[in-house]
């Protein structure tokens, strides 16, 4: 197949420039003016007033297969990954049965083949069944090809296994990722600890948690030199714990939510328990601190941590209800509406940086020239819209912006050369 | 009225209406034959996610003194986690035709949760540590008849004592004695206390016992000593529980009240029956004439409370 894109601002690491992009194949053959799309069966995609920029990448997405398919499968996951601009999705590994074995992994990566709409990509788990207690096989993981690890909707409770799966970790070209809470601090807790749980009679969730185990995993990667991935970043003073570890050298990479840079614990003020989410949604003083921890590069990435669960599961009293949102269709509409940063560092959040942290850098993230993987991109930066439940790709509906103005949304995907998402419609 | 979730949402305005209402309620109840026809053809249903069969039977007297039908719908909560959401056990109970849902639950927020999901009143029986509102307002009309208060709290001293943090009926206390004109004081130790607190606090019982006009202390589980919260019962008792040594300091005046179930030598180490000041059983008195009026003002309008049987 080829696909012409034509008009768009072309938006990449090494700069922007208002070109055609000529696919052919999976591959970009051809990046110019006025490129030539007038042969037999070349599909013209208009990008006029849009960015094209290399594919977005998720480094961290719950697709819920195997195990809770009523909530979401791999396919419709991915074709919400695609209606957002992902054409590479982290699949994190809390499944049933959970990511830590070369079989499950395998069960993944054949399901997103089938369904063709984006690349999900397995992560392992660290510790077997995410339970804490035994160590996966990373080696035998890593060499099936898994690049990242982590035990997410857990942290790795132990200090001596944490230690010793980044000591581990070295000789393997892996990356390990945290879930950053000591579940002892949070047992029972259902939004921020401050004044909002305080006057809703609602257990806390406090940022300590957080900041305990943030503190620990820089340690620990100092001491080990291993690499260490923080997930879903939500407090100022993890931010600023962050941004010393960054300056000390520490080799630590850090990704925020889309939730946690617009929302905050007030939401919850009707009981709502689609804003009930882990790590909680806090004070402005910490979206501020995270919008300052993207803009400086503190935090490398952004990652949706989209979580889908079915009404049943949700409509529960809030203590009851599991935590977790939808995010996949929404980062871009949010983070555009709610970043004031230039549009090169928001896509290279989006884009090439995850890319870097999830070892995806050889096809996903890449310039835009010929010979590279047409891992595409295009969105109009400045249409306002708002999201309707019923037509969310997702199998799930559990969006906390219902009635939110967004801003900046995405027109055609292009994933291996194939416009899987043309106009924000799938394709498949 | 529409509900009663809070006493927040009720307000200050509210809570004068309601505690008017109870005056005439409370002269029903002392009739021979204390039953009226006010709420006549109503249907009143209780559904208890949390065992509470004294706030149960306030309720259930409270509607049939009024003529209301009344169901009840016991639940524990393990039988929502059994499968059946929230959203499903209400919209059920409610097509069977219920005007006002009388709700006790564990959770905090359940109230307002399902308030979106059934066109009937609700009527807030405790959610979880969140509010209690009937109990706020029975206890403000047991202070207002036992102090002769009609006209407000303005200057009166109340300290609030004990579990502050899980506590419904001292979330709804507090607001409720405020919006009256108390001043309130919060006891307790800085880990049975919110994470952020919206009153003066006293370190112990000892600070405050000599300066108060209610005394009011909230039962102590046992098992917050599992939870690190104190480390025994004797040392919170040494320091929050009213014994017979500050039983003596209390003012003349001073009232002491408890919600109940009261824990007998822990925050109640003295006989209360030998407490002058103590009201705890009009409390519960009060609690049906408080009842029938937030029942009377949500369902009633229309109907003459006045006509005779």
């Amino acid at each position: 197949m080829t696909v012409l894109i034509t008009g768009g601002l072309v938006l990449d690491q090494t700069g922007e420039r208002t070109a055609d992009v000529l696919i052919d194949g999976s591959v970009v053959v051809a990046v110019g003016e006025d490129l030539d799309g007038d042969g037999q069966g070349v599909t013209v995609l208009d990008a006029a007033g849009c960015v094209v920029c290399p594919g977005f990448v998720d480094l961290h997405a719950h697709m819920r297969e195997p195990g809770h398919e009523e909530a979401e499968t791999i396919e419709t996951g991915a074709r919400a990954a695609a209606v957002g601009g992902y054409t590479a999705v982290v699949a994190m590994p809390n499944t049933d049965p959970a990511q830590d074995s070369v079989s499950v992994v395998e069960f993944v990566r054949r399901q997103a083949l089938a369904a063709g709409l984006c690349e999900v990509v397995p992560a392992g788990c660290i510790t077997v069944g995410r339970l804490g207690q035994q160590l996966a096989p990373l080696a035998e993981l890593a060499a099936a090809g898994v690049t990242l690890f982590t035990d997410d909707g857990n942290g790795v409770q132990d200090p001596l296994l944490m230690r010793r799966a980044l000591e581990y970790s070295l000789d393997l070209g892996i990356t390990l990722a945290q879930h950053c809470e000591v579940a002892r601090l949070t047992e029972g807790a259902v939004m921020h600890e401050g004044e909002c749980c305080s006057r809703l009679g609602l257990p806390g969730w406090p940022s300590i948690a957080e900041e305990l185990m943030v503190h620990r995993d820089i340690e620990l990667s100092r001491l080990t030199g291993a690499r260490i991935h923080l997930l879903h970043l939500s407090t100022e003073r993890s931010v600023e714990l962050v941004r010393a570890a960054k300056a000390d050298g520490v080799a630590v990479t850090a990704e925020a939510a889309p939730h946690h840079l617009s929302l905050t614990d007030d939401a919850l003020d009707g009981y709502g328990t689609v804003y009930k989410v882990n790590p909680p949604l806090r004070r402005p003083s910490d979206v501020a601190a995270i919008r300052a921890g993207l803009a400086d590069g503190t935090i490398d990435a952004i990652a949706t941590d989209h979580a889908p669960h079915t009404p049943q599961t949700k409509e529960q009293p809030l203590d009851h209800a599991p935590p977790g949102m939808l995010g996949l269709e929404t980062a871009l509409g949010v983070v555009l509406a709610h970043l004031d940063m230039p549009l090169t560092d928001i896509v290279a959040a989006l884009s090439w940086k995850p890319a870097a942290i999830a070892g995806l850098g050889d096809r996903h993230g890449r310039p835009i020239a010929a010979g590279e993987p047409a891992n595409l991109t295009v969105f109009d930066p400045d249409v306002q819209w708002e999201v309707q439940p019923a037509r969310l790709s997702s199998r799930s509906r559990n969006t906390p912006y219902v009635a939110t103005p967004l801003r900046g949304r995405v027109r055609h995907t292009v994933f291996n050369g194939d416009p899987v998402v043309l106009d924000g419609a799938p394709q498949r | 009225m529409k509900h009663l979730r809070s006493i927040a949402e009720l307000g200050a305005d509210g809570m004068a209406r309601l505690l008017d209402l109870t005056d005439h309620m409370a002269e029903v109840n002392r009739r021979p034959n204390p039953k009226v026809p006010a709420l006549r053809g109503k249907t009143v249903c209780m559904i208890f996610f949390e065992d509470s069969t004294r706030t149960r039977l306030s309720f259930d007297t409270a509607a049939k003194r009024l003529s209301a039908d009344t169901m009840t719908f016991s639940v524990g909560t393990s039988s929502v986690n059994k499968g059946e959401s929230l959203r499903d056990t209400i919209e059920t109970v409610a097509a069977m035709g219920v005007d006002a849902f009388v709700i006790r639950h564990g959770s905090s927020g359940t109230p307002w949760q399902v308030s979106n999901w059934t066109n009937s009143s609700i009527i807030n029986a405790g959610d979880g540590w969140h509010e209690h509102p009937t109990q706020a307002l029975l206890d403000c009309y047991t202070i207002r008849t036992a102090l002769g208060r009609t006209g407000g709290f303005d200057g009166l001293r109340i300290a609030i004592v004990g579990d502050i943090k899980h506590s419904r009926v001292a979330r709804s206390n507090i607001d409720a004695f405020r919006l009256m004109g108390a001043e309130v004081t919060l006891v307790a130790p800085r880990t049975l206390l919110p994470p952020v607190v919206s009153a003066p606090t006293a370190a112990d019982l000892d600070d405050v016992i000599d300066d108060i006009d209610v005394l009011y202390l909230l039962r102590m589980q046992r098992e917050r000593m599992t939870e690190a919260l104190v480390p025994t019962m004797r040392e919170y008792t040494a320091r929050f529980g009213l014994t017979p040594q500050r039983a003596r300091r209390l003012g003349k005046h001073a009232l002491v009240m408890h919600p109940g179930p009261m824990n007998r030598g822990v925050e109640m180490a003295v006989d209360p029956s030998e407490l002058p000041g103590a009201v705890i059983t009009q409390q519960v008195t009060n609690g049906i004439a408080v009842r029938m009026a937030v029942l009377f003002d949500i369902l009633g309008s229309g109907t003459d409370l006045e006509v005779q049987p």
